[in-house]
């Protein structure tokens, strides 16, 4: 084998250094077990290295020419006499992942009643019965709601009629689409629908309806029969049958893609992950997003309980993933959506916009809830820890105070600054920091301030948990592994 | 032919092909005949320079030290001589950004006189790295033009050693940036041979992480002129041996949703799950297929091979016939 040309100089030309040293860029690690850390860069890259090789990394004894030191400086771990490129590409790399902040509030949840037909297990919001119309949104709440969400410098807005039973009070929901299209006439946003129902009072009347103004569906769905009819209790037993029948005249109406499900996890969830996932498959999802069990209602006593709790959805969760792997190795292709946010953090330069996995938290700024009562808050925790009688999240009242004076509140303002994950103790320091975010309502809820205790916090047991868990599957198991990258 | 306000030429057997409309040069002194421009081609390209600051290992237009201001202006009085309809045109070198201002009044003078036409200019991007040349180019505003600029590696040295030039990693870098910054489309052209092949997948992966806003990504064949030539033993890898790392960076660059596309390779030779991605490259005067390409049924569909592949081409070149498994 013959070189190049003596024109021509050799790689080694190139490869000698002006000089013998590197600088470290910021960077964070993380034991992954005994022998291998995780190591991330502030834009998310990561490498899981040998213990020895973290430590003479950051020790500068790393010799130059090795392998790892190579993948260390493409993934811009290290910077040195080469080129300072490295330095222009991290900072746009930055600005890219954070550029969810730039478009402001987007979400809008409209509260049309607190009556329903279901007295759910898990279900924060006291339910009414559906005779008493004092928990509709009135007219006069819904105008001035419009009004306050045509505030936000969006260029897209969603609205997401939420309960209750949101289409228990449907000409509210009538009132309110007709008010955002014709304002929408002038401002020209891209403004998107979605009704949350349980599909239970589901008419033609409403299909026709959602059909005229594409708007689309979003139900529930906790799995099997037995399973969801107990976390769903309805007088009639019926909520499964329901939701199943809901789902299939909605699809038939408005199109396939057009309707899409949530599940809800408690401790009955915790034996059947794989039926879960099977019910789900089996009613033509291509996807699910396994969500943990909620912190609020009975669950709010001690942080021990509900990191007890949360060890179990763990189990739970990393079961049913590692069925719907398979599922995909036997050639279903179907999606677990919390792992594919997740996924996307770690293996894309791309923000995900995902409200509650972000810092600062999606609080106010990302979405707004606005009550049947005319109330505003920051989350639809928020209104959840309200209906519990803790207003700590109540940001102001629709038709009194005014969008500038909501969204510069020190009720919203501070508990955003306690959500920037970037500089609260023990997250500032976090090799997972890049994927994970904040919820000032949760601890708030679950340990008394917006910041949280992370130790004892099981948002971050959550969020450790499953990162560290893709993190393992990433890098140990090809078959899985490939199924994942996929899901990006 | 009839030159306009002179006399006429005759024309040799072999330039049978010209036709009207097709734009000619004829230097009666120097006894020089150039064809500029064919308006039947879909490859028209100009060459603006043959000077350039980099001195790649695999150049098929080797750099040449030579005062060439003059091909400026025989493209500025071609340009008013072209079709209007002509769908695409290549602004070529050397390094046409060399050129500097003469560059700017070149793309100034495409877009007076070719309104529609799309410009693709090959450049190694590392002048754009000066922020005033970028907005200058922006600052013609062409409808459609596109600059295609090449990446080897994702670490410096790797880029530097391929491009002979020290400090190339980072001026191209800051080049791309630059010009996209101004709203300049960019593509990235990645030419495979053994100095680029092992770092491929990484070079993919560091792509759709770092420049995912790039307009397009050209994995491309090796064409055996000019420099790769000399270097033929140093360079060439037979296209099926790199397929693995083929497809590694080609599904890394779609899952980072970039457009990517794969250049000078016939079908024969790539594993069938990038045949989406190929597309027919090779300008049609100095493509060619083999004799045992008649029998192929993918033939309409296949780029073929460079006439310059008969130096040295993959030994897994075969018909494919539809339908058979493989």
């Amino acid at each position: 084998m013959s070189g190049l040309k003596a024109a021509f100089r050799p790689r080694s030309h190139f490869n000698a250094r002006s000089g013998n040293r590197y600088s470290l860029l910021p960077l964070r690690f993380l034991a992954l077990d005994d022998s291998r850390y995780i190591v991330t860069n502030l834009v998310g890259e990561h490498l899981v290295l040998p213990r020895e090789t973290v430590h003479a990394l950051v020790r500068h004894e790393l010799p130059m020419n090795s392998a790892a030191y190579a993948e260390l400086k493409a993934s811009h771990f290290v910077v040195d006499a080469d080129s300072a490129v490295a330095l222009d590409l991290l900072a746009l790399k930055y600005r890219t992942k954070q550029a969810f902040l730039s478009q402001f509030t987007s979400l809008f949840m409209f509260v049309t009643t607190l009556r329903c037909e279901h007295s759910c297990r898990y279900c924060q919001v006291s339910r009414q019965s559906e005779s008493k119309h004092e928990f509709d949104m009135t007219v006069e709440t819904a105008k001035a709601a419009v009004d306050f969400m045509f505030k936000s410098p969006s260029p897209s807005l969603k609205v997401e009629f939420q309960g209750g039973e949101s289409l228990l009070n449907f000409e509210i929901v009538k009132h309110i689409v007709a008010r955002v299209e014709e304002r929408n006439l002038q401002e020209r946003r891209a403004v998107e629908f979605v009704i949350a129902t349980n599909l239970a009072p589901l008419s033609e009347e409403h299909l026709r309806f959602c059909a005229d103004h594409h708007i689309l569906i979003s139900t529930s769905l906790d799995g099997p029969e037995s399973l969801h009819n107990f976390n769903r209790p309805k007088k009639g037993k019926d909520s499964y049958a329901l939701a199943v029948d809901g789902i299939r005249r909605a699809r038939a109406a408005l199109g396939k893609d057009r309707v899409s499900a949530l599940m809800t996890t408690t401790e009955a969830s915790f034996e059947r992950p794989k039926e879960i996932v099977d019910e789900y498959v089996a009613q033509g999802f291509d996807s699910i997003f396994l969500r943990s069990i909620s912190p609020y209602g009975f669950a709010v006593k001690t942080g021990q309980a509900s990191r007890y709790q949360m060890a179990a959805w763990l189990d739970f969760y990393k079961t049913a993933l590692s069925h719907i792997i398979d599922l995909n190795l036997r050639g279903v292709p179907f999606r677990e959506e919390f792992a594919s946010l997740i996924l996307r953090k770690i293996l894309t330069p791309w923000p995900t916009g995902y409200v509650d996995l972000q810092s600062p938290a999606g609080i106010g700024i990302s979405a707004l809830v606005f009550n049947y009562d005319g109330a505003i808050y920051a989350s639809d925790e928020s209104r959840m820890l309200a209906e519990m009688g803790d207003q700590t999240f109540r940001l102001g009242t629709l038709g009194i105070d005014e969008f500038e004076t909501v969204m510069t509140s020190d009720r919203l303002l501070q508990p955003l600054l306690d959500s920037m994950s970037e500089g609260v103790p023990m997250c500032s320091d976090c090799a997972l920091q890049p994927y994970c975010g904040a919820d000032p309502v949760h601890h708030h809820a679950t340990q008394g301030n917006s910041v949280g205790f992370k130790p004892t916090s099981s948002y971050c047991q959550k969020t450790m948990g499953v990162v560290r868990h893709l993190i393992g599957l990433l890098e140990d198991d090809p078959a899985a592994a490939h199924v994942l990258r996929g899901w990006v | 032919m009839r030159l306009p306000d002179g006399p006429s030429v005759a024309l040799p057997e072999e330039l049978s092909y010209l036709r009207e409309g097709d734009v000619v040069r004829v230097v009666p002194y120097a006894g020089e005949f150039n064809v500029l421009y064919r308006r039947a081609s879909p490859h028209n390209s100009m060459l603006l320079t043959e000077r350039c600051n980099s001195f790649c290992v695999m150049c098929s237009q080797p750099p040449k030290e030579a005062n060439d201001g003059f091909l400026a202006d025989v493209w500025l009085q071609a340009i008013p001589l072209m079709a209007p309809e002509t769908r695409e045109l290549g602004l070529s070198g050397g390094e046409p950004a060399l050129l500097g201002d003469r560059f700017i009044e070149l793309l100034r003078a495409c877009k007076s006189h070719l309104p529609s036409t799309a410009l693709h200019v090959l450049s190694n991007g590392r002048l754009f790295n000066y922020l005033s040349l970028a907005k200058q180019v922006a600052n013609v505003a062409c409808a459609d033009l596109m600059i295609g600029i090449p990446l080897y590696s994702d670490l410096p040295a790797g880029h530097d050693f391929v491009v002979q030039a020290r400090g190339a990693f980072e001026q191209t870098l800051r080049g791309i940036m630059n010009l996209k910054r101004c709203g300049v489309k960019v593509e990235l052209r990645v030419v495979l041979h053994k100095e680029t092949i092992d770092r491929l997948p990484r070079l993919a992966r560091f792509i759709s992480r770092n420049l995912a806003f790039v307009d397009h990504v050209a994995l491309m064949g090796l064409e055996l002129m000019g420099f790769a030539r000399g270097n033929l033993e140093a360079l060439w890898v037979d296209p099926a041996d790199y397929q693995a790392q083929l497809r590694a960076a080609v599904e890394e660059l779609v899952r980072g949703r970039l457009q990517v596309s794969i250049y000078n390779h016939p079908l024969c030779v790539l594993d069938r799950s990038l045949w989406a991605y190929a597309r027919k490259s090779i300008s049609d005067w100095k493509n060619e297929y083999l004799p045992s390409c008649v029998a192929c049924t993918e033939r309409e569909q296949c780029g073929g091979l460079f006439a310059s592949a008969t130096l040295r081409r993959s030994a897994h070149i075969a018909p494919i016939f539809r339908g058979a498994s493989g």
